[in-house]
């Protein structure tokens, strides 16, 4: 365990920057957060967390895959640009930690790999926040996300109001820590904190969401239920949900012609909007409620179907805060498989 | 070069057939002159005109075939109206092959087998046909029931006649859903044709074709006798990583693109039905 004096934490960030790229929450004018790089003067968010996640980082919205240059009948292959430099993601919450393990199970561990995620992956390390002051939105806890431990990155981090504490948990971690200007800590120095940061999580209004309606097998039981019509009812298809969602993973492949060369890249798309599945023969989610259904069919049945019981959400909460009327994944969970 | 399943390589159209007024048969090689790839019956792979669009096709050509592969394509949208429009000669991309193919060297060995095509249905079955023709000693008796709106609709009808017909073994049964004064063969729907044809339930059946066709074949088959278990067909969805991982292709568990296209009845029975 090793530590700083928060009032000398611009000095840490400095020394992480000059050896790698160094990505850190920080507000923006309108006061969202984002991961941005840092640079002198530039002060960590003071917020639980960023308005859009970290998966960004990994999982870009836009992402060059390929370019063509074509020339009559001749067609020809060019590579695209990839960055090569490796970088450090600074305080990312435990919720967005668990969802790097969530969405590796698709690009790192499916076969065929993704090699663009892989190489962003191989050249991160992760340093996880223990959040203090978790929100009312936050159900980390109903995924087995234990907040005060700051797992599932290279090294975990808490504050308090003097101190950060780091502790490497992988080699990647232990490289980053070392030679910066850190002083040793006991490991127990953190312990009093973790403590009242359970005690915070245990007072939280979704601390005794249910789940145990969702999960594997359950696709025949919850899938015709009545309930998702009302739901849905007025759900704008506008994939703001999609789109803020750190375990959200659908993409688009699309090509631009820039004249000179065709650039094809994949972006993010939504399985809420309408054309995601729209055939000329035909659609097989014709209004919003299959797609609404499928957004959390796929999150609480689907996913925990192909991947040993995982679910694909983290409780993070941004969908609920961020839906324009104000739906969201806690009211599915609670309303879904009631009615007999 | 990057290499990553969704980096294409090329290839080049070296041969254009004109099937039916709305399909082509495509002929493509590697742009190194040899076969792209080695795939399974049933198999598809992603064809892509830069700056146009990529799309998914089932593969036409047998596995037995050594020097290319093919793909019969219907106009109907974007990508085909561009494939249709080109030439010889031209350079496009293709990746693959994707998809799990038909159970040619297991569920499929001693078995009879029934194929139920209509319209351009046929395409992804006349891999697997050809396939099993070429190895012939490893299956029971093949029968083939393929229907069309016309005469001139009918894919690959000059193989069909040609070869399939002279053949022993396989028995084809072809129908047009409007007499014609050139026809003299069956007239009407490929579903009643069947149920006529009377086939022994033991068949293993393998279905491709427009969904109305698919859903009264599939009744007449049920009223038969027949298992789901031993009914295959095709589905198709809008697809565009065909890996698994864009999320388009995604019905209940499975993805279509990479546990499909083909499915036995009785596994789509365990699915939703949003297909
Ligand atoms: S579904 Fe909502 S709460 Fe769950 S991970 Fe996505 S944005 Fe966060
Ligand atoms: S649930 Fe809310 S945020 Fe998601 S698509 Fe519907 S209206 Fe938009
Ligand atoms: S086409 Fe992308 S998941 Fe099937």
């Amino acid at each position: 365990m090793k530590k700083i004096a928060k009032a000398k934490i611009d000095d840490l960030f400095k020394a992480i920057s000059e050896k790698e790229v160094l990505y850190l929450p920080v507000d923006d004018a309108q006061g969202q957060a984002a991961f941005i790089p840092w640079k002198k003067g530039l002060k960590m968010s003071e917020d639980l967390n960023t308005g859009r996640s970290a998966k960004d980082l990994f999982f870009p919205q836009v992402e060059s895959l390929v370019n063509f240059k074509m020339d009559g009948k001749k067609l020809e292959i060019i590579d695209a640009a990839r960055e090569k430099d490796p970088f450090v993601i600074f305080g990312v919450r435990p919720c967005d930690a668990k969802s790097f393990e969530i969405l590796d199970k698709v690009f790192y561990y499916s076969e065929p790999v993704d090699s663009f995620y892989i190489d962003r992956r191989d050249r991160s390390t992760v340093v996880v926040l223990a959040c203090s002051a978790p929100e009312e939105t936050c159900f980390c806890q109903a995924f087995g996300i234990d907040q005060s431990e700051a797992a599932g990155g290279d090294v975990s981090a808490w504050m308090d109001g003097e101190t950060l504490y780091l502790k490497a948990v992988t080699e990647k971690g232990e490289a980053l820590l070392e030679g910066l200007p850190l002083e040793d800590a006991d490991d127990k120095a953190v312990d009093g904190l973790k403590k009242d940061m359970k005690a915070i999580m245990d007072k939280l209004p979704l601390k005794d969401l249910d789940l145990s309606k969702f999960g594997p097998g359950k696709t025949q039981e919850l899938f015709d239920d009545p309930a998702w019509a009302r739901l849905s009812e007025s759900c704008l298809g506008c994939g703001t949900c999609t789109f803020v969602c750190p375990t959200c993973q659908c993409f688009d492949i699309k090509d631009f012609d820039g004249g000179k060369q065709i650039r094809r890249f994949r972006c993010w798309d939504s399985c809420m909007y309408s054309d995601f599945t729209q055939m000329s023969a035909g659609q097989p989610r014709p209004t919003q409620k299959e797609r609404f259904r499928q957004r959390f069919m796929h999150k609480l049945v689907y996913y925990p179907d192909m991947h040993e019981g995982m679910f694909s959400c983290v409780g993070c909460g941004r969908c609920l805060r961020k839906c324009p009327i104000h739906m969201n994944i806690v009211k599915v969970i609670k309303t879904i498989g009631e009615e007999k | 070069m990057y290499q990553d399943a969704l980096i294409p390589k090329l290839g080049v159209v070296t041969q254009i057939r004109v099937e039916t007024p709305d399909v082509k048969t495509f002929r493509v090689i590697g742009i190194d002159g040899k076969k792209p790839f080695v795939h399974i019956p049933g198999q598809c792979a992603m064809l892509s005109i830069p700056g146009v669009g990529e799309a998914l096709f089932s593969i036409t050509s047998s596995p037995t075939v050594e020097e290319f592969i093919e793909f019969s394509i219907k106009k109907c949208g974007c990508v085909t109206d561009w494939l249709h429009s080109m030439e010889e000669g031209q350079e496009i991309t293709i990746r693959g092959p994707y998809g799990n193919g038909f159970p040619v060297d297991t569920d499929f060995v001693g078995k009879d087998l029934l194929f139920v095509a209509g319209g351009i249905g046929l395409a992804p079955l006349h891999s697997v046909i050809n396939y099993c023709r070429a190895h012939r000693e490893k299956y029971g008796k093949i029968d083939v029931v393929y229907g069309s709106r016309s005469m001139a609709d009918l894919v690959d009808y000059k193989e069909i006649l040609d070869d399939w017909m002279k053949e022993d073994g396989i028995d084809v049964h072809l129908t047009i859903d409007n007499a014609q004064p050139e026809w003299d063969g069956h007239v009407g729907f490929v579903p009643n044709y069947v149920t006529e044809l009377n086939p022994d339930v033991s068949k293993t059946v393998v279905m491709c074709g427009p969904p109305v066709m698919i859903k009264f074949t599939l009744a007449g088959l049920m009223d038969l006798g027949f298992d789901r278990k031993n009914i295959y067909t095709t589905l198709e969805l809008k697809m565009k990583c065909a890996i698994g991982r864009c999320g388009r292709c995604n019905i209940g568990s499975k993805f279509v693109c990479k546990d499909g296209p083909v499915f036995r009845f009785d596994e789509l029975d365990e699915l939703p039905n949003e297909y």
